[in-house]
């Protein structure tokens, strides 16, 4: 169980511990955990300051396979863990890890306040749409109809948004990416550690058991260019095979519309340019549904503010500095007393 | 009064050695401000003092209704005292509504004040009146003096800048003025605190102060009925020492703060509001100078798992809470348990189940401390039973869950959180530093070495170089700290932490008799906030020559090792409680004993008078 201290430079497997790792094989979780070996490496993070935390379900399993500090709490409750780990001590690089149902579902309340509060935290929201711990009922991010064990004849509510519900927390930085896709995860993992205060990542993870190809319709090889935009500040939002198409605002109304440059007398000029800190725009990108429209990944929105642990702390310096901790028998002793002789 | 002699200081006061004085009125009327200036002025005049502060839980429940009636009752003596008083002597009734509520409770004989300004049809009939109660003889068997409070506190802060409404807003000060007058206490500390809390409205602080005088000149100069006297009551005869009035809110922070301080580890309070434990996040948030960090979070499990997670990364995790907030930590509790990182719960009791009477106390958690959890999952639990007790059960708190790595139950009561009784300050240097070391050793390191003698599990902290590791809800392997689901493993693993909180008793000092013999006909046993009644009652009993012994219970688990020998040492054992029967049903099963519940679910604290009758028929042949 034991790692030496860090040598010079630290490999993506100095990042895994001893532990086997225990999903199903083809679990997109497997490619996550590499992924974020590779980003933790790519850093030059250091494992003894590195805290991993998690709740319950199948990707709150993540804490054991890092050679890290790891803490798997209990069901929903990771981002509360998490904010008193960093708030005991800011200088931890702290981790959050749950699925769709842990954050979303019995944890929502928690992922909403550690977003809002902006605590340095990096948050990862392994989406899989589905309960698999638990053995494939439908979860909070389910399109209305699945078919699970808990819902045979087709579920009948609405799903939520990872990102949206993360940009309407007032979450600071919101990306999104795909578990399997290794070019754009470690990078918009850096970026999300990069960002001081709390950052979302929501990675969309194929369940092989109780939900496999649930994103196969934007992530199969041959639909990634027409299926998926990547955003990137300041460049126009194209996609597609010859990057001909793109998103503009339909003139005079507040929504996106999906454009080919060259048709209906459209030119690069009219592409939307992707503004990260823009936050109404970040809504109705996080918001795009296929097929009607691509998937957004990469940053969808940053915009950064103090973290709520340095404003703690720098309150907690200036109350240092203004007030002097005395003894408690001193403390004790201020306000009325009287002495019997 | 309790003195028949009609003894009198020079200047012609009654010498009395004890009173008990009942403020009620609406909950908008300041009687908890108008008990808490008369506590602190009575506590500066050296007697001992004993309070208890009884309001609806609705901020400001619709005008002159029986549920909005707000009370401060305060008991002050010449001699040692341990509770606020069965029977008030004096009540001082702000409104019809008030009358109607506390006259019941008055002593045959007793002085009713009330305020005749606030006694109109209306007020009268919302109280549930038929008839004016100042008319109709409901009050013949009373010492009534009728006062038109309302007109004479206008009459005072006439020419000052203020509204009628705010004019009107001062009338609990007259009452205090005129209370101060009749029982001799010094104004001056109330018009120093008014100057400070009004220091930005300065009219307002002037109107106050003339209505506090007002009322006490009027003492001086109304010509009120021949057998109302004025009373000096003698400083009581307490040991040496420098005193203050407190509350068991202000000593539990201090406690917990130099609990921390012994420990060497910064506090982190993760809570959310709820009553009646808000005010201790409220002390320790003031107290960031020390450090102390406190997180208002988002809701109960946030604030108990935020707690854990600062103790996983090294402070000491402290969490505020009440009965249906704990209920809601229970799952994060069990985490404590399992991954053994220390971590002290502050359980304000309040009256259950449910939301049941936030306001009003009880002791009706101990179930829930010892047992309610899912699975095997033990935890210590020590309960205070004065507001001075609550600095050394925090204390204790903080040194137990550090040195055997386990959450702690500390059963305080919204009763102890808001009564007011005189402290001889302790010296902080008088408690041994309990200094936590870090694991640091990398050679042979699991998280779940064990020290031999306790059983604590070693704490490594992330930050430390090489130890990197992970823990979790998960079963654990009693050898390496990895998941495990062997199944003689986990027998073995939940022995270990029940032997590990079972060690706490070879900690602790044994089980001592608090009044009477170690062994006899009856005795007594209590825990938490009866202490001052229970004690009272029995010593009063042992004084008329009754073999009544009082045993009061700190540690509730693991309960004292001698614990069970001294109760068999008795012939009958009687468990006063404030729940249907909770301690009484733990001693049974721990001891099989043949003990007997006194219960009592009122949302009131016990009479000494009340348990005097239940012990004599029980030791009377």
């Amino acid at each position: 169980m034991n790692v030496q201290s860090p040598p010079e430079a630290l490999k993506p497997n100095d990042f895994a511990s001893d532990q086997e790792v225990r999903w199903c094989p083809g679990c997109g979780d497997y490619a996550i955990v590499k992924a974020v070996q590779r980003s933790l490496a790519n850093m030059g993070a250091d494992p003894k300051n590195t805290v991993f935390v998690s709740g319950i379900g199948c990707a709150a399993r993540f804490p054991y396979y890092m050679a890290t500090y790891g803490f798997h709490t209990i069901h929903g409750r990771a981002p509360a863990v998490a904010s008193g780990v960093k708030l005991a001590n800011p200088e931890l690089d702290v981790w959050v890890i749950g699925g769709d149902g842990d954050m979303l579902s019995i944890g929502g309340n928690h992922t909403l306040h550690v977003l809002r509060r902006n605590i340095d935290v990096q948050v990862l929201l392994f989406n899989n749409e589905i309960y698999g711990l638990t053995k494939g009922q439908y979860s909070p991010t389910s399109k209305v109809g699945t078919r699970s064990p808990s819902t045979p004849a087709g579920s009948v509510d609405s799903p939520v948004s990872a990102c949206v519900f993360a940009l309407g927390c007032n979450a600071r930085f919101v990306g999104r990416s795909v578990d399997t896709n290794q070019k754009v995860l470690p990078g918009l993992l850096q970026e999300a550690k990069e960002n001081k205060g709390a950052s979302f990542v929501e990675i969309l993870q194929n369940c092989i058991v109780y939900n496999d190809g649930v994103y196969s319709s934007f992530t199969d090889k041959a639909n990634v260019a027409d299926g998926q935009i990547l955003c990137k500040h300041g460049e126009p939002l194209v996609f597609g095979k010859e990057s001909e198409k793109g998103l503009r605002l339909t003139p005079g109304k507040m929504e996106l519309e999906v454009v080919t440059i060259g048709e209906d007398g459209v030119t690069e000029d009219d592409i939307l340019v992707h503004d990260e800190t823009n936050r109404p725009l970040a809504l109705m990108l996080a918001g795009m549904q296929p097929p009607d429209f691509p998937v957004a990944m990469g940053v969808i929105f940053r915009d950064p503010g103090q973290a709520y642990d340095e404003a703690v702390y720098s309150q907690i310096d200036e109350i240092k500095e203004n007030t002097e901790a005395i003894p408690v028998n001193d403390l004790m002793h201020k306000g009325k007393t009287w002495t019997v002789v | 009064m309790a003195t028949q002699l009609k003894e009198t200081d020079e200047s012609g006061r009654e010498i009395i050695d004890s009173v008990v004085i009942r403020f009620a009125g609406d909950s908008g009327d300041g009687m908890q401000l108008t008990g808490t200036q008369f506590t602190q002025s009575t506590a500066l005049m050296g007697n001992d003092l004993s309070t208890f502060p009884d309001f609806p839980a609705e901020i400001r429940a619709p005008v002159g209704t029986t549920y909005g009636v707000s009370a401060f009752q305060i008991n002050f003596a010449s001699h040692v005292i341990k509770t606020p008083g069965d029977a008030p002597d004096v009540l001082v009734a702000m409104n019809p509504a008030a009358l109607k509520v506390h006259l019941k409770d008055l002593v045959p004989g007793g002085t009713v004040i009330v305020n005749l300004g606030s006694f109109t049809d209306r007020n009268i009939e919302k109280a549930g009146y038929t008839s004016n109660p100042l008319e109709d003889g409901t009050l013949e068997d009373y010492r009534l003096i009728e006062i038109d409070i309302s007109k004479l506190t206008l009459a005072a802060v006439e020419g000052i800048d203020v509204t009628q409404k705010e004019a009107l807003r001062a009338k609990n000060l007259w009452t205090l003025g005129l209370m101060c007058w009749m029982y001799n206490r010094d104004r001056q500390p109330t018009i120093d605190w008014l100057n400070q809390r009004f220091g930005k409205l300065p009219n307002i602080a002037e109107a106050n102060i003339a209505a506090l005088n007002a009322g006490h000149a009027f003492g001086e100069t109304a010509e009120l009925p021949s057998e109302i006297s004025t009373y000096v009551v003698p400083k009581a005869k307490v040991e040496p020492g420098i005193y203050r009035a407190v509350t068991g809110v202000e000593t539990t922070c201090w406690g917990l703060l130099v609990g921390a301080q012994k420990a060497g580890l910064n506090i982190f309070l993760g809570s959310y509001p709820i009553t009646p434990a808000s005010p201790l996040l409220h002390s320790l948030s003031n107290l960031k100078q020390y450090g102390v960090v406190t997180f208002q979070a988002e809701d109960e499990i946030s604030a108990v798992c935020s707690a854990i997670g600062a103790s996983y990364a090294g402070a000491i995790g402290v969490t505020s809470s009440s009965g249906p907030g704990v209920a809601l930590k229970s799952e994060a509790l069990g985490l404590a348990v399992v991954t053994e990182l220390p971590l002290v719960v502050v359980n304000f009791q309040r009256a259950g189940p449910s939301t049941g009477m936030p306001t009003k106390t009880e002791q009706s958690d101990l179930f829930q401390s010892v047992f309610g959890r899912n699975g095997d999952t033990p935890m210590p639990v020590i309960s205070a039973s004065t507001a001075s007790d609550c600095y050394e059960c925090a204390i204790e708190a903080v040194r137990i869950a550090t040195k055997y790595m386990t959450p702690v139950m500390f059963l305080n009561e919204g009763f102890l959180a808001n009564a007011a009784e005189p402290w001889k300050l302790p010296d902080t240097d008088d408690i041994e530093p309990f200094p936590v070391e870090f694991a640091s050793e990398t050679e042979g390191f699991h998280p779940y070495l064990r020290d031999e003698k306790t059983l604590g599990r070693n704490w490594a902290i992330p930050g430390t170089p090489g130890l990197e590791h992970r823990i979790g809800g998960i079963e654990k392997d009693y050898d390496s700290g990895n998941i495990s689901y062997d199944a003689d493993n986990h027998h073995k693993m939940t022995k270990v932490r029940a032997q590990k909180v079972l060690n706490v008793a070879d900690d602790i000092p044994d089980q001592d008799v608090a009044s009477g013999n170690t062994s006899g006909k009856l005795a007594v046993v209590g825990w938490g906030s009866t202490y001052g009644a229970i004690e009272q009652a029995t010593r009063r009993c042992q004084e008329a020559g009754l073999d009544v012994s009082h045993i009061h219970i700190r540690y509730i688990w693991p309960l004292p090792k001698n614990l069970g020998d001294l109760l068999n040492g008795f012939d009958r054992i009687l468990i006063p409680e404030m729940n249907n029967g909770q301690l009484v049903t733990l001693l049974r099963s721990e001891y099989l004993v043949d003990a007997e519940s006194l219960a009592q679910i009122t949302g009131q604290p016990f009479k000494v008078a009340d348990l005097e009758q239940e012990i004599r028929s029980r030791v009377e042949d």
